[in-house]
């Protein structure tokens, strides 16, 4: 019997057609996350408010406010007359860091019996407190060594002491050079849109059938359940390859990010993670009753993989049994996959065990897929 | 009137009926904040537990096996092993390592590092140079205080955020994809042509919402302070108001969504599109609002979320009350009075 | 070889349960090639439930059955190649349109574009639709859209056809046009299997059963039934109609209206 996928293939891209809302969001989603996210998406912090309270107003501290004032980092919008005022600030949540530099700093420093500068961060944002912190520790330290530099002063000298230079440590950064947190991003933004595609556009779709009554229709002809599945599946297959095509130009022309290694990898790694996240959606749909139950189960799982996955924070700083879930998560791979190609210039053989992951996993969903759709009850 | 009333009572019980009885999608609503919290509390961290690290060794001496021996007794780094020269590059790109120490013949070393990631490849430098320079004293006298969260909690800084999210997602996009399906199935018309008010048909759907909501404020304030080990620190009363008005904010809100959407799937992804990832994005719960270019920062101005973040975290973490939060309580009011009235006028609309 | 006289449709002790609640209790009869077979009843009797079994759509608790040659239990997928369907509740494609939804399941039956193509042309031209052939299923009233699901069910012309409440929400109108398609269409040979709650449509068909509480309580000719019954009750045959059969049959019944 001759078969029928390609008749059910166009029913569906038929149907994608005359729907109003669908082809407009697939253009806006790529869009919005690779235009707007990479300008939310930042870690790093910045424009750090401070607040220096110098009892000691000698060079060494003024140097302290000149170097904080000229910083990046910081600004200096706010001034306050004492400790207790420049903490009302704080709490008020109009000044991140408060510098006290109590009085004789200077000179005690000398003699090396200074009581110690004073520093408060606002800490409620643990991360950005501890970075401001860091930061202002950076920005005070570099304002001590300029001016130990300038006076030829050795008390405060900050080389390793102790240490030749033949114990001298470089740094060298590779892969990334500028150091930009945006091409850090984007891969996993791409990632992002697929993931989103894959998993609720097919369920959607099946859901609808099922709510519909079409499925019933379907399910009382000859068709079989690989024909079925395939004719939904291969239609998200293709879509989230041209999305994922359309966010690589659109990184190209707007960041000028581009592959430093091989496409080919890359759009063989969407793929086959493409299958993945279909077939597990199908899988739901299948289960699922109605499409709000669905909709609930997909997004229970889509958020931890989006948290668990290494998008957003590194997959080795979790606990191991937290590790060792990720192993059955097809974004952990894909995510290392993408990142390794685009910036590191990966080849298949770095990343075999991502690739041979990706694919046993597909296997697996689509499996799971099939065997759940019933057409008999 | 009390005739109306017991209708309307009927229709909630008809609702409430509704939902609880989906065992499954109830599971998953609440369960969804116990796992979240279990998850940012355990398991997603944003500081660095682990750096592996490899080492190209040139000469062994003395200082490079105190180097080695001080790497691999490290808690947080993970010693891949000594490595040639040529493998640094695929050990770096497959990921197998984050950084690789070069100890050379001089004894100078070199740390390459995989800065594709570069805000935790600084970190993770800076980390790696500090060991290898161990036994060296901070020559500035300094002294640090956290304030508000002198452990440096990350709860504190999530906590806020997942109740915010929480809310949203299950009152926003539950109200709507259920009113949603009333009118796809017809059966919204039925209720329509009922002698009751469609003001109280639309209240009597958010109800079962807010009792779900509450039970999941309760959970994540009960999980919070005796796992997370982040007390309620004070105003407890200002706290639940603040989260009962941004409930009910997020219920109107998915009803106003509900009113532009004449599928599920349609409002779903509304939903999605326009409600969820701008809030999640734009309101200050995951990343911070300051580091926004200019025109984003003026749009985060109408997600509520932004006000109700910033009031619950002065609320919750600092302690501080009603006086405190005026300002976001007033704004989140009247977004939450605005959205209702047009919903309402829009369910008018639609009768006639 | 299939003998013309054996039963098209052969059903033994069919039984289907949901957990406590037996929805088709031991039902048992025969239905003969070329026949318009009636399966009347209140609603919740089981019809439905019924059908959905014969189809393959829905698996039998207990019992045996054999459709068109095939095993009810185990050929499910056989059953579907020689079957044609319509659901009580409208179930094509509302974004496509009348040619779409039927090209659609031409094709799924195995007809070649060519042979569809015509066919449809066929059908609509014999139901005087061939001017709404691209329009939008969505945008038909009621009545246009249960002749579509008529004409999906009859395209591929099967020997067998199922037709669960096909007059459902339709004016009378409507309702006698479709039973003169119905019979149209087994004048051609087909066999007609169809539920309805409307007594009246019971004499269109050729034996009907009467469907109470999940057993058969009655399976004989229209006329015959009649004739029984208004012996029974005590009333002239002429004055007995369908409908006081039923209300006889049906009086200890504890499901439905």
């Amino acid at each position: 019997m001759k078969s029928v996928l390609p008749i059910l293939i166009r029913k569906e891209l038929t149907q994608f057609r005359r729907n109003k809302v669908l082809p407009r969001l697939l253009i806006m989603m790529p869009l919005m996350l690779v235009l707007i996210m990479p300008l939310v998406t930042q870690m790093d912090v910045k424009n750090v408010s401070v607040v220096v309270i110098d009892k000691d107003r000698s060079s060494l501290s003024m140097r302290m406010e000149s170097h904080l004032t000229h910083s990046d980092y910081f600004r200096m919008d706010e001034s306050a007359a004492d400790y207790d005022e420049a903490v009302r600030l704080l709490d008020q949540g109009h000044v991140d860091i408060i510098v006290s530099i109590p009085q004789h700093f200077e000179r005690d420093m000398q003699s090396g019996h200074a009581k110690p500068i004073l520093l408060v961060a606002n800490a409620v944002n643990a991360t950005k407190g501890a970075q401001g912190m860091q930061y202002a520790m950076q920005t005070i330290a570099s304002a001590v060594q300029e001016l130990a530099t300038e006076r030829g002063l050795s008390t405060f000298d900050l080389e390793q002491s102790g240490l030749s230079t033949n114990r001298l440590i470089t740094v060298q950064n590779r892969y990334n050079p500028t150091s930009n947190y945006r091409h850090f991003m984007l891969p996993a933004l791409m990632i992002i849109l697929l993931l989103l595609v894959c998993c609720f556009l097919p369920l959607l779709n099946i859901m609808t059938e099922k709510e519909h009554g079409t499925i019933e229709q379907i399910n009382v002809t000859p068709v079989g359940r690989l024909e079925f599945m395939l004719a939904k599946l291969i239609p998200y297959w293709l879509m989230a390859l041209v999305l994922l095509a359309f966010a690589m130009l659109l990184a190209w022309a707007v960041y000028g990010l581009v592959p430093a290694g091989h496409s080919a990898l890359i759009f063989l790694g969407a793929f086959l993670f493409a299958l993945c996240m279909s077939g597990f959606a199908v899988s739901i749909a299948n289960i699922s009753n109605t499409m709000q139950q669905a909709i609930f189960v997909m997004f229970f799982f889509v958020m931890q993989f989006m948290l668990m996955s290494g998008l957003f924070t590194p997959v080795d700083s979790m606990p191991v049994w937290a590790q060792a879930l990720t192993y059955l998560f097809p974004p952990r791979y894909i995510i290392h996959i993408m990142r390794a190609v685009y910036l590191k210039g990966a080849l298949l053989s770095d990343l075999w065990f991502d690739f041979t992951m990706l694919a046993v996993l597909a296997t697996a969903f689509n499996i799971l897929a099939t065997i759940t759709y019933k057409k008999q009850n | 009137m009390a005739n109306d009333m017991s209708t309307f009572v009927s229709f909630i019980k008809k609702e409430c009926t509704h939902i609880f009885r989906d065992v499954r999608t109830m599971l998953i609503v609440l369960l969804m904040p116990v796992v979240l919290m279990m998850l940012f509390g355990f398991a997603i961290s944003t500081e660095i537990n682990n750096i592996n690290v490899a080492a190209v060794v040139d000469r062994y001496t003395p200082e490079v096996r105190r180097d080695l021996t001080a790497l691999e007794q490290n808690p947080y780094i993970t010693m891949r092993g000594v490595i040639r020269e040529n493998e640094v590059d695929g050990c770096l790109r497959s990921g197998d390592c984050a950084a690789v120490v070069m100890f050379d013949a001089q004894g100078r070393r070199n740390i390459v590092l995989d800065a594709s990631n570069s805000s935790l490849s600084a970190s993770a430098g800076s980390y790696v140079q500090s060991i290898l320079n161990r036994g060296q004293q901070m020559p500035l006298p300094v002294t640090t205080y956290m304030r508000h969260n002198p452990q440096l909690k990350s709860a504190y800084n999530f906590v806020p955020g997942v109740i915010g999210l929480i809310f949203i997602l299950i009152c926003a996009m539950m109200t709507c994809v259920s009113v949603v399906r009333e009118k796809e199935t017809g059966t919204m018309e039925v209720l329509l042509v009922s002698p009751i008010k469609p003001f109280y048909i639309v209240l009597a759907k958010m109800v079962p919402y807010f009792i779900v909501s509450m039970i999941n404020l309760a959970t994540i304030l009960i999980l919070s302070d005796l796992v997370l080990d982040m007390p309620i620190s004070g105003n407890l009363p200002t706290l639940l108001t603040l989260c009962t008005l941004y409930i009910i904010l997020s219920l109107v809100l998915g009803l106003f969504v509900s009113t532009m959407a004449q599928s599920q799937m349609v409002a779903l992804l509304i939903c999605a599109m326009v409600m969820m990832i701008p809030m999640i994005m734009l309101s200050g719960m995951m990343f911070p609002v300051e580091n926004l270019p200019p025109v984003l920062k003026q749009l985060t101005y109408i997600v509520p979320a932004r006000w109700f973040n910033d009031a619950i975290r002065k609320v919750m973490v600092e302690g501080l009350g009603l006086t405190a939060i005026w300002k976001e309580f007033l704004i989140l009011a009247v977004m939450a009075v605005g959205l209702f009235a047009t919903s309402i006028m829009k369910f008018n609309d639609r009768l006639e | 070889m299939t003998n013309d006289q054996s039963p098209i449709i052969s059903v033994r002790d069919l039984t289907k349960q949901f957990g406590s609640f037996t929805a088709v209790d031991h039902i048992s009869f025969d239905v003969y090639r070329g026949e318009i077979f009636g399966f009347l009843g209140a609603n919740g009797a089981g019809k439905t439930t019924a059908m959905r079994m014969l189809c393959g759509l829905s698996y039998p608790t207990s019992g045996t059955g054999t459709i068109v040659g095939f095993d009810v239990r185990t050929q499910g997928e056989q059953i579907k190649r020689h079957i044609g369907y319509m659901s009580q509740r409208f179930s094509l494609y509302e974004d496509l349109t009348v040619a779409e939804n039927m090209a659609l399941y031409g094709g799924i039956y195995g007809m070649s574009g060519e042979t569809v193509g015509k066919r449809i042309d066929e059908q609509l031209t014999q139901l005087r639709f061939l001017e709404h052939k691209n329009d939008l299923v969505g945008s038909l009233p009621l009545g246009w859209k249960q002749k579509l699901a008529f004409m999906v069910a009859t395209i591929h012309l099967p020997e067998l056809v199922f037709l669960d409440e096909p007059t459902g929400g339709v004016d009378p109108i409507t309702r006698r046009q479709f039973w003169d398609l119905i019979r149209t269409t087994a004048k051609e040979g087909t066999t007609i299997f169809v539920t309805t709650h409307y007594m009246d449509e019971a004499e269109y068909c050729d034996r009907i059963t009467m469907m109470v509480d999940g057993t058969i309580r009655a399976l004989d000719t229209p006329a015959n039934l009649r004739r029984h019954y208004a012996q029974i009750t005590n009333r002239p045959y002429d004055e007995m109609t369908m409908e006081q059969v039923f209300y006889t049959l049906a009086r200890d019944a504890m499901r439905g209206d």
